[in-house]
């Protein structure tokens, strides 16, 4: 369902309305009940409990999965640690061998995967499938690479696994965060177990059958699912070495709190709330598409979302005027259509959570933009909005929102800019958009962020490190600096 | 020629919006990757035809040559009448005289390359009367080529006063300024004489001869929209666009229209706005309408080879 434009009727036969595309789900098998999967087999909850995952475009189930509570926690535990005594001492070859493995069969089933994570999570097909399960592979690949190279990589240490790591992630890249957080872990010799999001739980556990198709020993990877209090239980559990912990700031500081003191190791990958700076001599058309690709990407739901745009004054009218018209050709609609660019927010509470500080923008006098757009009614939606006469003082402009939600900011020098991006509690990544390429390097000096782009937006790539600085958190993911955290390094 | 003017021009063209190639080409690929599927695709397949300016532009090209490719044109597919006609035949100044005899009556135009085609390495008299002499002959378009050599060298003037010149001596014929995009080196190069061409009075922007590769793509394409895009915001004047060269299948076909829908919009989807310079790409699209049809992919040989 893309947007629908008024137009006159002399024009209307020459709109090219794409046909629906949608993307085949008949090869996909969800099952109706999923277990915990510990010790390298599904087992039923000592809980007794299941809670429904829903697919947020339509409200429908599509399945059940089990709540993991105290002695679940403790079974998945203890069953990696059990396997850790074997998994550390086994030779770094093997060990390679098993994640390259991962690696291939995540590229195998890379269809499935696309289409279940766009189901469970509401992101657009066209990202699940170029973006998501492709960099997922991609990590488990790199990483695989490293398991027999410690020693080099860390000349004149000695490297050593740390044990079994407590891992949470978020629901914004289920299966690629996964990859972020499992990969590095086993690469360096310890075990894991993972707990997927309540809303996006899918995913994961079909990449426990994956590990089970790897013929991954038993017990090194253990996936259990459930909502906030399973999470704790996992992240506060004594024989937990390393707690990673990716998504929000208030999750993250209490995670913080709770782990102090216990001699755990952590990182955290937190919220943001990154500038986004065009100077007056950018490529505009291009600033336009990373502006649109940093903001409405996976429909905001990105931590390191370009959610203030700070435009140079001089530039400001011909790049929003640019900016509106991108923005009316973004199609919203069935996230498993191929050309749809917005899918569905992943949960009801998260749409309102978007709401809500959309509405405090309006009620704190900055002027919204939104296309002329028909959301579906069902499912949970919110049209690609864009702020503009936002200043520091807004919420909009001061709270991550975690949706397709723009606020935009002028400045008027090379200074007043650094001022204003770094202005911020958060500091996860930023983007400089400018030809000069001495601005660019003075930019990246002076930014308190972890990552920077230049000239492009939302790029990862499994080599390059990713963390933030202040309240996005501490650590870095990715590259060689993702192995630091989960290695002794005497 | 004017000093002041040359220097003038300069800054202008050394103000021009830059493009980065990254992104514009990740753009492009990304518009490349639009699904197009049945109803959708049989209209686009058809917009496609008549945007079509169906080229022979050959040493070889003889009157019985481009007689059959007027009939080609006119009516594409013998078995399908339903299947609407190109928008013109382009040839070379000396087949001007046989194309108009075998399109009298019909709505294709006829369009010549002129100017010392395809390298423009004349004198300017020479292309001024080349150009004189195709519309006299009958020629409702003219494709003319600006000079590299001059645009390379920082000879904006001679460049800009040539286009002048030429859409002078072309009169009332639709001039296409062809940029030769693959000599040019840079996005930032084709978004200047983009700029220069619209300037100097072009009615239409043209990628390529055909004689160069790479000729027309994506992302050079996509940097002439923008160009014209914003040309038509600041000046109020709709300049239409021809990529031609390389464009072979009727799948390239439909990425090139999505482009232009989703950066030009609908205004541009007519062929007064939006033409396709092709000579094997017919038969293409034909195939894929029939398939459409059909259900079925025929062989080559139900389709006219011309």
């Amino acid at each position: 369902m893309a947007l629908t434009k008024r137009r006159d009727t002399a024009l209307a036969k020459q709109s090219f309305d794409y046909a629906p595309a949608p993307e085949a789900v008949d090869h996909v098998k969800i099952a109706d009940r999923y277990g915990l999967f510990i010790g390298g087999k599904f087992v039923e909850p000592k809980s007794g409990k299941h809670f429904p995952t829903i697919n947020p475009a339509t409200e429908a189930v599509l399945s059940h999965v089990a709540e993991a509570l105290a002695a679940d926690v403790d079974r998945a535990v203890e069953a990696a640690s059990r396997a850790q005594q074997s998994w550390g001492r086994l030779s770094p070859s093997r060990r390679a061998r098993y994640i390259l493995r991962i690696s291939r069969i995540l590229q195998e089933r890379a269809r499935e995967l696309a289409v279940v994570e766009t189901m469970d999570g509401g992101k657009p097909i066209k990202e699940s499938r170029d973006v998501d399960i492709p960099l997922a592979a991609a990590h488990f690949f790199y990483y695989g690479g490293w398991a027999d190279k410690l020693e080099w990589a860390f000349p004149n240490r000695s490297p050593r696994p740390i044990g079994v790591c407590g891992q949470v992630i978020p629901w914004n890249f289920p299966l690629l965060m996964l990859a972020w957080k499992i990969a590095p872990a086993l690469a360096a010799g310890n075990t894991v177990v993972l707990k997927p999001a309540e809303t996006t739980p899918l995913t994961a556990l079909l990449f426990a059958e994956i590990c089970q198709q790897a013929e991954l020993p038993p017990g090194v990877v253990n996936i259990i699912t459930g909502a906030g209090k399973t999470g704790s239980l996992l992240v506060q559990h004594p024989d937990v070495r390393k707690v990673a912990f990716t998504g929000s700031t208030e999750v993250g500081k209490l995670i913080q709190r709770s782990t102090a003191g216990s001699g755990k190791r952590l990182t955290l990958e937190l919220g943001g709330k990154a500038a986004n700076v065009v100077f007056d001599d950018a490529p505009l058309d291009q600033a336009v598409e990373g502006i649109v690709n940093g903001i409405y990407f996976n429909q905001g739901h990105v931590c390191c979302a370009g959610s203030r745009l700070l435009v140079q004054e001089s530039v400001a009218g011909a790049l929003l005027e640019k900016l509106r018209r991108r923005v009316d050709t973004l199609r919203l609609g069935d996230p498993l259509d191929k050309n749809t660019d917005i899918g569905a927010i992943n949960s009801k509470a998260q749409l309102e959570k978007i709401e809500g500080l959309v509405e405090s923008g309006r009620e704190e006098g900055a002027e919204i933009y939104q296309p002329p757009c028909e959301l579906p009614a069902k499912g949970f939606w919110f049209p690609p909005t864009i702020f503009t006469g936002v200043s520091q003082s807004h919420r909009i402009a001061r709270e991550e929102i975690f949706g397709p939600v723009l606020s935009v900011l002028t400045f008027r020098t090379p200074a007043e800019a650094v001022e204003k991006a770094n202005n911020t509690p958060y500091g996860l990544s930023a983007g400089v958009w400018t030809e000069k390429g001495s601005r660019i390097l003075w930019m990246t000096q002076q930014l308190r962020a972890g990552v920077v782009w230049a000239n492009t937006y939302n790029r990862f790539d499994p080599t390059s490190p990713f963390g933030g600085y202040k309240e996005s958190g501490f650590g870095r993911e990715g590259g060689l600096h993702g192995l630091i955290p989960y290695l002794e390094l005497n | 020629m004017a000093i002041s003017s040359l220097v003038h021009l300069g800054s202008i063209m050394g103000g021009v919006r830059t493009v980065d190639q990254v992104g514009v080409e990740e753009r492009a690929a990304s518009l490349g990757k639009r699904s197009i599927k049945k109803a959708s695709k049989v209209w686009a397949l058809e917009l496609a035809i008549r945007m079509m300016d169906l080229t022979t532009l050959e040493g070889a090209d003889t009157p019985g040559k481009v007689a059959a490719l007027c009939s080609k044109g006119i009516r594409p597919d013998p078995a399908d009448p339903s299947v609407p006609s190109v928008a013109a035949i382009c040839v070379y100044p000396a087949m001007i005289r046989p194309a108009v005899e075998h399109l009298r009556g019909t709505d294709v135009l006829v369009a010549s390359v002129a100017t010392a085609f395809p390298s423009g390495q004349t004198f300017l008299d020479v292309k001024l009367a080349e150009t004189k002499e195709a519309v006299a002959a009958g020629a409702d378009e003219i494709d003319m080529v600006i000079d590299r050599g001059a645009f390379l060298s920082g000879d904006y003037q001679k460049v800009y006063d040539e286009i002048v010149a030429i859409k002078e001596a072309a009169g009332a014929a639709h001039l296409k300024v062809i940029l030769e995009t693959g000599e040019l080196g840079t996005y930032d190069n084709v978004r200047r004489a983009s700029v220069l061409a619209m300037t100097a009075g072009a009615d239409f922007i043209k990628t390529s001869t055909g004689k160069i590769n790479p000729a027309a793509t994506p992302p050079v394409t996509l940097v002439m929209m923008e160009a014209i895009r914003d040309f038509h915001r600041e000046t109020g004047r709709a300049v239409g666009l021809k990529p031609a060269g390389g464009i072979r299948t009727a799948k390239q076909a439909v990425q090139y229209l999505v482009l232009l829908y989703e950066t030009l919009g609908p205004e541009w989807m007519t062929p007064e706005r939006f033409r396709i310079g092709a000579s094997s790409l017919l038969n293409d699209c034909l195939m894929q309408l029939a398939k459409e049809r059909t259900g079925a992919y025929q062989s080559g040989d139900y389709f006219t080879l011309d």
